[in-house]
Formats: C-alpha cells, sequence, structure tokens
C-alpha cells in the first residue's frame, strides 16, 4: 500500500455515532450451552445465597454470608472478618486479579464472555427480548412496521419482565446486608430503612438501563478491561478466531463446489454472515481480533451448524491463536503452548496467595492485644522517686463467650501495673472482664519503684500479656517500651 | 460543513479529524451519541441545582435557591444536633457519682473521652496537653496534689478555681517572710537549708539545721505540719517530696520564702457545665495521680 498516496476525500464524519440496535440471533450449541448454566449458576448464587443460614450460636447472626455494617462484623460461613482485617478483602482481590490474568493467558477474555455481570444480565434480558418479541428477523421486522396495540402490549411485556429482573437483582444486593427474611418483611410492610430503598433503586436502575439499552456499549465504550487486556496478552492466548487460513476465498457453497472440481482454491467460510447475526456486539469476527469481541463463542456455535449442514469441518471459527493460523498457512502444523511461563507463573502466585491467605487463616488468633505508649507525657516522675508511664491498652475477644483475663508486664523490675476504673488488691494481678464477640479500651499505667527505675536504661522492652484465667493456650501478647527517665 | 471534505487514513482506513500536527494525522474514532446525550442532560441538571440550591454571585448577594440551603445553616443544625445528642449522653453523667463513673467502663470511656477534648480545650494552655504543667503550673499526671486528688478533691478545684472570684475558691496565704520582714536574710537561708535536708537534698555547707527546725516549727508548721509534709485542705504543699512546683533547689526556695507564691486558677462551674466539669474530674485523676 502506498502510505504517500494521496487520500480519498469523503464526506464529513459526525463528531458522535448514532446507537446502532443489535438484534442477536438465537443460536444452538455447546458454548450456547455453556453460557446457559454458567447464567443459571452464577445468577443462582447471587439471587439465593443470602437466603442460606448458618448457625453460628446464640447472639450472632445465623446468616451464611452477611456484611453487618452496624456491628462492623463480615461473616461468610464459619469465617468472621474484623474491620482490622480487612486485609483478606485486599488478598481476594489480588487472587481476582491474578485468576482474571491467567484466564486471558489461557483462552482469552473467559471472564467478558461467560462471567461478567455485564453479559450475564445482558444474556438473560435478551433472552426475554426473543421470548416475548421473537427472534432476530422478526424483531429488525417489528422495528420498522407501524406500531399496533398488540405490539404495544409485547413492549409493554418485555419492559416490565426486565424491570422485575432488575428490581428483585437491587432486593438481592440489599439482602447481603441484613438478615434476609427479616429485612423481604419490612420491605414488604414498608419499614425498612431509607437506604435500603435506596439502593434497592439504584441497582434497579443500573441494571435496567445497562442489561436493557446500553448492553454492548458498555463492553466497547465504558469498560477498561478489554484496554487492559489488550495490553496483557501474547501470541499464545487462545482467542475465539476466525481461521481464516481454511476460510478464505470466501465462496458460496456452489460457487466453492464448481471452484474446487476445476482445481481452484476455494475456502470454507460460506459468507453466511451467521456469526454476525448471533454476535451479542455486532461485529464481524472474521475481521480479526477486536476490542468489540467479548469472546463469548457464540459465532463458534453459529459457524459450526452451517459447516454441518454444508459437510465442511467445523470449527472454522475456534478458540485458537492468530499465528497458528499463520502456521496452517504455511503448511505446518499448529503449536498450542497452554504451559509456558506466563501462564505458570500466574499459576504459582495464585497458589502462593491462597497458600499465604489460608496460612494467615488457619493461625489467627481469637484473642489480640494492642499496646499504645502515651506520647504525651512520655514519663511520670512520682514524689517518693518512682516512675510511671502510662499506655493505651485494647484487648479482643473474638469469641462467641465474655472472658477474663490478668493481665502482667514483662522486662522491668517490680512492675506496679494499675488499670484506670479496675480496683485490684494489692499484690495481685488486675484481672479484666470482656464482653462475647467486642474489644475493650483500658488505660494502664506501670510504675516501677525509684531504687529498681535508677538501675534500668532510658528506654527498655516491655512485654504486655494477657493470659485466659480458663487456660494460658488462648492468651496474647504485645511488645512496648517503657521509658525510665 | 457539506463542502468540506475528510480524508480517509490510507493505514487504517479510517477518517481523519482534519488536525495534522507534523504530518500525523488525528484518526477520527467518533463518540457514540448517548454520550452527548448524557452531557447534554449534566447540563439540565446544573440548571435544576441553580434552581435549587446557591449558584450565582451577585454584586452584595448571591442567588438564594429555592431550598433556602446554606453551608453555615448545615453547621448550625448539625452542631445543634451534636449538642442535643451529647445533652442525652451528658444526663448519664450528670445522674452518676464520680466514683460510679470511674466504675462503668461504658461511662468511663465517654467521660474520659470528653474529658480528653474539654482539657485540650480549656486547661491545656496553662497545664499542658499532656498535662505535665511546667513551672508555677503543676503537673496533673503525677500523685503530688497540692489541694487533694480524690475524685472530689479534684471536682471542687476545677468547679471553684483557686484565688478566682468564687465565693468557694481555694485560697492558700503563705506570708512572704523576707518581703514583708518577718524574717531576715539568714533566718530564711537557715530554713531553707532545712527544708532541703528534710527533702532528701543536701543542705549548704555550714547550715544550722537545729535552728532551722526550731524556725520551721515557728513559721511554717502551722500550715506545713511539724515534719513538712504539707496539708491538702490548706493548700500547703508536701516539702518533703521530690516534686517541686517552683522549684526544689536552694535560691528557688529562698525565693518562695521571701516572696511567698501566689498560683491561680479560674472557677470553672460558671463556664462549664456539670457533666463537663466531670468529665474533666474523671480525666484528670485517670491521668494516673489520682487517689
Amino acid at each position: 500500500m502506498n502510505l504517500h498516496a494521496a487520500p480519498d476525500p469523503v464526506d464529513e464524519l459526525p463528531l458522535y455515532v448514532p446507537h446502532r440496535k443489535i438484534y442477536p440471533q438465537s443460536v444452538q450449541g455447546i458454548f450456547r450451552k455453556i453460557k446457559w448454566w454458567l447464567l443459571a449458576f452464577c445468577l443462582g448464587v447471587y439471587y439465593f445465597l443470602p437466603f442460606v443460614r448458618w448457625d453460628r450460636g446464640p447472639g450472632v447472626p445465623n446468616q451464611a454470608v452477611l456484611i453487618d455494617f452496624p456491628s462492623r462484623r463480615f461473616y461468610f460461613f464459619d469465617i468472621e472478618i474484623w474491620p482490622q482485617e480487612v486485609y483478606y478483602i485486599t488478598g481476594l482481590l489480588i487472587l481476582a486479579a491474578l485468576v482474571l490474568f491467567l484466564m486471558n493467558s489461557v483462552a482469552g477474555r473467559l471472564w467478558c464472555g461467560y462471567l461478567c455481570p455485564q453479559t450475564v444480565w445482558t444474556d438473560l434480558f435478551y433472552g426475554i427480548e426473543r421470548w416475548v418479541e421473537g427472534d432476530r428477523r422478526e424483531r429488525i421486522k417489528k422495528d420498522h412496521e407501524p406500531i399496533t396495540a398488540w405490539r404495544v402490549g409485547e413492549i409493554v411485556l418485555k419492559h416490565w419482565l426486565w424491570l422485575m429482573i432488575a428490581w428483585w437483582t437491587g432486593g438481592a444486593w440489599v439482602l447481603y446486608f441484613a438478615d434476609a427474611p427479616t429485612l423481604i418483611k419490612s420491605i414488604a410492610t414498608g419499614q425498612a430503612p431509607t437506604v435500603a430503598y435506596v439502593w434497592i433503586g439504584i441497582l434497579t436502575f443500573t441494571t435496567y438501563s445497562l442489561a436493557g439499552f446500553m448492553r454492548e456499549q458498555v463492553c466497547v465504550y465504558m469498560c477498561p478491561w478489554p484496554r487492559i487486556q489488550a495490553a496483557l496478552t501474547d501470541e499464545w492466548a487462545l482467542n475465539v478466531t476466525y481461521r481464516y487460513d481454511r476460510g478464505e476465498p470466501r465462496a458460496h457453497v456452489k460457487e466453492a463446489k464448481k471452484l474446487r472440481a476445476e482445481g481452484q482454491p476455494a475456502g470454507d467460510c460460506v459468507d453466511c454472515g451467521q456469526c454476525m447475526a448471533v454476535c451479542p456486539t455486532g461485529i464481524d469476527i472474521r475481521k480479526g481480533a477486536q476490542l468489540d469481541c467479548i469472546m463469548c463463542g457464540l459465532c463458534i456455535d453459529a459457524c459450526d451448524r452451517v459447516m454441518e449442514k454444508v459437510g465442511r469441518p467445523t470449527g472454522l471459527i475456534a478458540y485458537d491463536t492468530d499465528d497458528n493460523c499463520q502456521r496452517r498457512a504455511r503448511g505446518e502444523a499448529p503449536v498450542y503452548r497452554p504451559l509456558r511461563p506466563r501462564t505458570l507463573i500466574y499459576v504459582g502466585a495464585i497458589v502462593l496467595v491462597t497458600a499465604v491467605m489460608m496460612w494467615s487463616l488457619a493461625t489467627r488468633t481469637t484473642t489480640s492485644l494492642n499496646v499504645l505508649h502515651d506520647r504525651n507525657p512520655l514519663v511520670v516522675a512520682l514524689s517518693d522517686g518512682a516512675v510511671r508511664n502510662g499506655y493505651t491498652v485494647r484487648l479482643l475477644n473474638k469469641q462467641q463467650s465474655p472472658r477474663s483475663f490478668t493481665l502482667a508486664v514483662e522486662g522491668v523490675p517490680r512492675p506496679h501495673i494499675e488499670v484506670v476504673g479496675i480496683d485490684t488488691p494489692a499484690g495481685e494481678a488486675p484481672r479484666v472482664a470482656i464482653g462475647p464477640d467486642t474489644t475493650r479500651e483500658l488505660r494502664v499505667l506501670v510504675t516501677v519503684p525509684a531504687d529498681a527505675a535508677a538501675g534500668l536504661a532510658r528506654s527498655s522492652d516491655v512485654t504486655f500479656r494477657i493470659i485466659d484465667e480458663h487456660g494460658a493456650s488462648a492468651s496474647a501478647s504485645a511488645h512496648d517500651h517503657f521509658v525510665a527517665r | 460543513m457539506a463542502t468540506e471534505h475528510k480524508e480517509i487514513d490510507a493505514v487504517s482506513g479510517m477518517a481523519t479529524t482534519g488536525h495534522e500536527w507534523d504530518g500525523i494525522k488525528e484518526l477520527n474514532t467518533p463518540l457514540p451519541r448517548w454520550w452527548l446525550w448524557i452531557f447534554y442532560a449534566c447540563i439540565v441538571w446544573s440548571i435544576g441545582y441553580w434552581v435549587v440550591y446557591p449558584a450565582w454571585p451577585l454584586i452584595t448577594t448571591h442567588t438564594k435557591g429555592v431550598l433556602g440551603y446554606s453551608s453555615r445553616a448545615a453547621l448550625a443544625q448539625d452542631m445543634a444536633a451534636l449538642a442535643a445528642r451529647r445533652g442525652e449522653a451528658g444526663r448519664a453523667l450528670a445522674e452518676a457519682s464520680l466514683e460510679d463513673i470511674r466504675k462503668s467502663p461504658d461511662l468511663l470511656a465517654f467521660a474520659m473521652a470528653q474529658g480528653k477534648a474539654a482539657f485540650g480545650d480549656n486547661c491545656a494552655p496553662c497545664h499542658g496537653l499532656g498535662a505535665t504543667g511546667s513551672k508555677g503550673f503543676p503537673n496533673l499526671n503525677d500523685d503530688d496534689w497540692m489541694w487533694g486528688g480524690t475524685l472530689d478533691a479534684i471536682h471542687f478545684t476545677i468547679a471553684h478555681g483557686v484565688r478566682s472570684d468564687d465565693p468557694d475558691t481555694r485560697v492558700n496565704t503563705m506570708p512572704a517572710f523576707g518581703k514583708d520582714s518577718i524574717l531576715t536574710k539568714d533566718e530564711i537561708g537557715t530554713i531553707a537549708d532545712f527544708v532541703l535536708s528534710i527533702s532528701g537534698q543536701t543542705p549548704g555547707a555550714g547550715a544550722d539545721l537545729e535552728k532551722g527546725q526550731q524556725l520551721f516549727a515557728d513559721n511554717c508548721a502551722v500550715c506545713h505540719g511539724e515534719e513538712g509534709k504539707g496539708n491538702p485542705e490548706l493548700g500547703a504543699p508536701n516539702l518533703t517530696d521530690r516534686i517541686w512546683l517552683y522549684g526544689g533547689d536552694r535560691a528557688s526556695i529562698v525565693a518562695t520564702i521571701t516572696n511567698a507564691r501566689a498560683g491561680v486558677m479560674p472557677t470553672w462551674k460558671n463556664r462549664l457545665d456539670e457533666p463537663t466539669i466531670k468529665a474533666l474530674t474523671v480525666y484528670v485523676h485517670a491521668l494516673g495521680g489520682g487517689k
């Protein structure tokens, strides 16, 4: 191509393109089947998970998955996360990103094509549209015909069904934040908190507008992942690929037969346009990999059915790589490398992060202690020459029963420990009671007598220790300093 | 515009916008039209905003908006709501005794928080943010109290002050022994040496401790006690410990005896409400020195 040739003048193009409505055709095949099953599974989990009960004992929510904002707890089956353990969520996000990268390096946009909520809900809404208004041809025809009463009824029914699903979507969302049966009752009787209705409204609106109207526009214009995905992919990642080595040159069935009989080259693509008709983003996969392609595999199903009918081998559109098309065109055998450094590194990272999270989850304690030395004053000299340091001590009891601890300080000679608000008999260690599943903050004063303090360095390391009165195993300790002067 | 013609980029097959920089031409990748509609919707929204909220500056004032909203009024409302909420929790403080507050974990946490804030606002200028005081302003962390370190004594001191205009104010009256010519310079030095000796320090060379003890018994013991251990009832400090409000070296003690000291603290009962004074009391007591 001559880059310096004078370009053809064309008419002014608009700065903004009008929306082109897409009418995907129904299709049958293995990928369609996978998509239906995944859709049922994902939506089933989303809509019904809040109703799963999980017994945690009296006084504790019995909802299996619950984000309890008022009491600042996240319950996930047997796991209870406190706000200061939010790093588990960070770990999950890292894991999610790594899994996304792995999917991408193995088979392209598996997330976009099968699992993304935008894809799943759009697919469901298309299903309803098809059920109410008919398949592609009928919908195109109806959109160009004058409106009849019957047509109005169809449109109303479709939007009503969409809105019901959208409303149910918003409703299911809020159920994750409160006891589901109770909240449903209070929503039904109009006594739920305003925030519940607001969130149902917001998610009803987003589901209805994004899955009913925005659809592929979300993927093409709003979503950052296609841009990131393009930068993360490599020549070995399987993508939904039109095998131009086999398909070109395109020729209709009879024409192809004639060409083959004459010994002329003829591709398998019969140019039937089925791949474009079924595409939910309305693209032509034969133009190669492109940002708009969510790689849902529906064009594979459509093409395979056509290939079966015309008696050619299936797989003209398949999960493959562009390099393999070129290899075949050169008469070489295709090469597949699912195991390569990139995928192995991702798998290794996923295993590592999972192992770290599991280990930290398995070894976390139900008792914990935080100590903070007073900033001002660092040290207080008393009238008899004794030296006192003040600390803010926070105890955490993550068990579902009230407990009692004795508090000890090690690292300085003959410490006298006083807890503000708790009277301790002379010569005894202070005893601290703490309620179930809660924390308690204490002001603790540690005094070292004058003669003992004289021998101390300016700062000594001290260890605070709490010991469960019913078993020393469930104890905790924390380190800080004692400042002597 | 129809007469203008756009060119097609030879490599990509896309139209260009006609903009060109050093031979590089910008491709026209048009945005969807709904994007433009959202922009228009935002403009419409902003018009609604102008109508509802204060928006346009005028010469001496501004458009007020039909809601009559102002951030100043919103602040006042929030402050009033806070005062009402604090009033409720403050009632619990007002009703409970000081000892009950100290013993109840919930009330203690509330009183400590409120006390800390009130201390920073009202007391820190003299006593310091950490209540460590300085010369002439007592350290409230230690266990040495001029007017007593029990909850009740601390409460009384905060409420009525020292040498304040409150009729029940705490007052201690130490004579200016030197300035008023009650004692001679030598006698004052002798007393200072004796005071050094009872507080575990080394008196000056050749000090006559016996005479000093006699002079102390005659002039000082009436308030500070025979042994110099002080009396919180009279605001007479303990002279035998290691804590000195005005300095414990010989020169400082001589200066104190010569000129006397008269510390002041305002009465707070007219400036702060009772729950705040109670919270301050519990806070100061919990600093560590409370008896």
